[in-house]
């Protein structure tokens, strides 16, 4: 029989001592946005190529002329999961009108976990996976979800951190339905021509 | 030989529990990658609190502020006399009320001496 081994004690405190932190500040001060930002200081949404989950690849650039909901979330997002619906609704009801909703799912086991998970809450909308430089171009999407107002000349009306208001989000999306469709450039470089939001847009090719 | 680990989350957030009671949530859960001289390493979690949140219609089994994981081991019985340490990975994902934060693993290091 062996005699006991005995151990010197250990610190209470060891070595890795763990504070845990969502982040490294202190929560955010989720400020929906209570209106869309004026024209003049709305900047270009980064352009990106995602696949979606028929491995179509997604350009946000197809997405010109309409106004966007683009949702950075994750399965594991409780305050995701509330909005999805939000989501859905103004996809079914909005759509006709050029709006488009389009998910960015930020987790790390992509489809597998995604699809299912698209499938139970009956998603509506286009989601692709994305990535850490697609998070990067907008800002180090760190809290999820994080959600983008993109206007129909492809710039970000609006920006909304953690779990938004659902009227915060519908303002900003009549604002923007209602706005006139933007500057579209015809054959002669010389001269824009602005045009009505429904107007077809001709090939400029 | 009982171990205790302490842990702080700051004031605002929340990981969840190591039995979250929603299975979209990813638990706290610690794991030995080397044990060194020891055996075991059975980790008990505390008891967790139910709170409601914005962006939860039932309460969620959470942790807050300080609280600790106890690890409990014994030495092997063909243990070296020396110093050596035991590592492991603690995964936790954090939330505030309004926002979730992806999931992390810290590093875990159980310093110890057989003598």
């Amino acid at each position: 029989m062996h005699a006991p081994r005995f151990l010197i004690a250990f610190a209470a405190a060891l070595v890795a001592a763990c504070f845990l932190t969502g982040c490294g500040t202190q929560p955010r001060s989720v400020k929906a946005a209570s209106s869309v930002k004026p024209e003049t200081e709305r900047h270009p949404a980064p352009e990106f190529a995602l696949k979606d989950a028929d491995g179509k690849t997604v350009r946000l650039e197809a997405y010109k002329g309409k106004v966007v909901l683009l949702d950075f979330f994750a399965t594991w997002c409780g305050p995701c999961k509330i909005e999805i619906p939000w989501f859905m609704e103004w996809e079914r009801k909005h759509k006709d009108k050029g709006f488009s909703v389009l998910g960015v799912s930020m987790d790390d086991e992509g489809w597998e976990v995604v699809k299912p998970f698209l499938a139970d809450l009956k998603v509506n909308y286009r989601v692709v996976i994305g990535n850490d430089s697609t998070a990067q171009l907008y800002g180090g999407v760190d809290a999820l979800p994080t959600t983008f107002l993109i206007d129909r000349n492809g710039k970000i009306a609006a920006v909304h951190i953690g779990l938004a208001s659902k009227k915060a989000f519908e303002d900003g999306i009549e604002q923007l339905l209602q706005a006139p469709g933007g500057i579209i450039k015809d054959a002669d470089a010389s001269r824009g021509m602005f045009l009505p939001a429904f107007t077809l847009r001709t090939s400029t090719k | 030989m009982q171990v205790k680990i302490p842990v702080l989350v700051k004031e605002g957030y929340h990981v969840n529990s190591n039995k979250p009671n929603e299975e979209y949530l990813i638990p706290l859960k610690l794991t030995w990658t080397s044990l060194g001289a020891l055996e075991g390493g059975t980790v008990m979690y505390p008891k967790a609190a139910l709170e409601k949140y914005e962006f939860s219609e039932q309460p969620l089994s959470v942790y807050t502020g300080n609280f600790e994981l106890m690890a409990s081991f014994k030495v092997a019985a063909n243990a070296p006399a020396g110093p050596g340490a035991a590592t492991g990975k603690l995964r936790y994902q954090a939330c505030s009320n309004r926002a979730c934060y992806p999931p992390k693993t810290v590093d875990i290091t159980v310093p110890y001496q057989v003598q």
